[in-house]
């Protein structure tokens, strides 16, 4: 039994486990460190961040940075915009995803792998090269500053049905089948069967498009030319190159406001969303 | 702006699996095409596939035509006439040493960070590779800026990096080294973007490394230890041949993503000074929104359609000869 002997032997790669240990810390740190200074920074008084060297968390939290970082912009309405977008683009594109992966999973269709694989080609176009003509055809249809036309271009899903049609596959067919001879149309199958079924899958998905849909920046940038239509990362940088010039602290501040729901999704689903990434790409 | 990014090149590398397992999976199903149920089925199936057909024929499949037709014109995007102007766009852009620059800056930025994302990441995963206390806490940290909205982190980055009182001179002056004023300077701006692309980049490559590393049999190992290899020739002769189709995996999705770095630079150095860290996206963006030389961005957009398609291809090809164990 030689695996008995040998166990489940794991390459040691020359060192211990303390060495290990330092070597996580030190990037863990290189990669936390950046956000650690952004709140530290938010809270400092500005004689405090114009010091070298610096003072790693200041004597006083100045908490009105945030008021006052809230006040150089309107990010309410940039919060409220940058939600609508994404949750309507997310209930959107799951929708969209759903109803295809499902005819691509379920239905027969004598053509259903040519429009699968046309659909695949997809995913092979760099969606910088749509940029000016969805622009044009925006503005031909008077979408620009509009929340249709943050949101419909970016709504089709390629990768989403992709995903959902492997989940459905996998799903014992005798419940499909179930369901034809109980007579159910092919939505109630959907709606009734293959949704419920999917929904550990669903989550994840979600997850992701919506944290995608809420950190874009080019398209919104381009798609929004008033301040009151733009998202919170266009309305960010917007801040950024306004003529009134803004301390350090009051940007961090901003940016915190920027970042908060995608850390509260991200601390509440990393183990999630970091087992998708691995599966993923282990059939690759 | 990342995350939808892997998320379509992770589809794309299954792309080549796809084909045969369509094959294999579904039972090829022999109708008669005649029957009311196989009429049914098919006015279905083009209900449901619609919404997703319409939206990728009218915003990702056409804007390739139109693109191609836009960089045969001058235009300004609002005048209602269209200039015909033949190849002009393609000559000035092939004549032009800023549009050289900007290539070369890409190419530059790109390879820096597929090589050093690669070595670092693959570095940290054989470390984390084994039992060990909090690895999902060092994992979640090292994970995060994947997900953390670009604008966001690159402000922070723009003053970590100020030469006065940013963090990073905190690091650098044990080591006497002076202080860089990285955005500003003309040799620093791009070595300050590729900083913070690697920054953002290793958590993704590392979970991918990781979850390679784990499909390995520990039985080869158990055998290398009963050959007595050294650790160093366990490396070579099993860990990284047997690693070489995530490796590659990561190395061709991680220079496409790199080909279309905008976000970051956009908010880091705006690509300046003086267009030295300028890329291809954007200098698209710039000439398209800033500039108006629709017909030009377009003849750029078309180029970097063409470089990305390219690759895909080869890729699609090597990933057989590559990839072996």
């Amino acid at each position: 039994m030689a695996r008995i002997v040998f166990g489940k032997k794991r390459p040691s790669w020359f060192i211990g486990r303390t060495f290990t240990h330092l070597v996580l810390i030190f990037f863990a740190l290189a990669v936390g460190l950046p956000f650690f200074w952004m709140l530290t920074t938010a809270l400092k008084n500005p004689v405090e961040v114009a010091t070298f060297p610096p003072i790693w968390w200041p004597k006083t939290i100045k908490w009105d940075n945030f008021s006052k970082a809230w006040s150089t912009a309107p990010f309410g309405r940039f919060y409220i915009n940058s939600f609508v977008t994404a949750i309507t683009g997310v209930l959107l594109e799951v929708s969209i995803a759903a109803l295809s992966a499902y005819a691509f999973a379920c239905i027969r269709f004598k053509y259903r792998d040519f429009f699968f694989l046309v659909m695949l080609a997809a995913l092979m176009i760099p969606s910088q090269i749509a940029l000016i003509p969805n622009y044009v055809i925006l503005s031909k249809l008077k979408w620009i500053n509009t929340y249709k036309g943050i949101v419909i271009p970016y709504v089709s899903s390629v990768f989403g049905t992709f995903l959902l049609r492997q989940y459905f596959l996998s799903v014992p067919s005798s419940l499909y089948e179930a369901a034809e001879i109980d007579g159910l149309s092919h939505f109630k199958t959907l709606t009734y069967i293959a949704l419920p079924l999917a929904k550990p899958v669903l989550g994840t998905l979600v997850l992701y498009i919506f944290i995608g849909k809420w950190n874009n920046y080019l398209w919104p940038l381009i798609v929004t030319t008033k301040q009151r239509m733009r998202t919170l990362p266009v309305g960010l940088a917007m801040v950024r190159d306004a003529e009134y010039a803004i301390g350090p602290e009051h940007l961090m501040a901003a940016a915190i406001f920027v970042l908060v729901p995608v850390l509260i999704v991200y601390f509440f689903s990393q183990r999630k969303l970091i087992e998708a990434i691995a599966a993923g790409a282990v059939k690759g | 702006m990342y995350v939808p990014d892997f998320l379509a090149y992770g589809g794309l590398l299954m792309v080549s699996l796809q084909r045969s397992q369509t094959d294999q999976k579904i039972p090829k199903l022999k109708l008669n095409p005649m029957t009311r149920r196989a009429k049914r089925d098919a006015f279905t199936f083009a209900l449901f596939t619609f919404p997703n057909f319409l939206l990728l024929t009218v915003f990702v499949f056409w804007p390739i035509f139109y693109s191609l037709f836009l960089s045969f014109f001058k235009w300004d995007m609002i005048a209602p006439k269209k200039r015909f102007i033949g190849f002009e766009n393609y000559r000035v852009m092939f004549n032009d040493p800023v549009f050289w620059l900007i290539t070369r800056n890409t190419l530059i930025l790109s390879v820096w960070v597929v090589v050093l994302k690669l070595a670092i990441s693959l570095s940290l995963a054989m470390v984390m590779n084994r039992d060990l206390k909090g690895r999902s806490f060092y994992q979640a940290i090292i994970f995060s800026p994947t997900f953390t909205t670009s604008v966001a982190v690159a402000m922070v980055w723009r003053w970590i990096l100020e030469p006065d009182y940013g963090l990073l001179r905190v690091f650098m002056r044990p080591f006497g080294i002076a202080p860089i004023n990285w955005i500003e300077s003309t040799t620093h701006s791009l070595p300050a973007v590729i900083i913070v692309l690697i920054w953002v980049g290793i958590g993704y490559d590392m979970v991918i490394f990781l979850a390679g590393l784990k499909n390995i049999p520990p039985e080869l190992y158990d055998a290398g230890l009963v050959d007595g290899v050294s650790p160093m020739q366990e490396f070579i002769h099993i860990t990284f041949p047997l690693l070489s189709p995530t490796t590659f995996f990561l190395t061709i999705t991680g220079f496409i993503s790199a080909l279309k770095s905008f976000d970051i630079i956009a908010i880091l150095t705006g690509g300046g000074p003086l267009n030295t860290s300028n890329v291809l996206v954007h200098f698209l963006y710039e000439n398209a929104f800033r500039w108006f030389k629709t017909g030009y961005a377009s003849a750029l957009a078309l180029l970097l359609f063409i470089v990305i398609m390219a690759i895909t291809l080869v890729q699609n090809r090597l990933s057989k000869r590559w990839v072996h164990y």
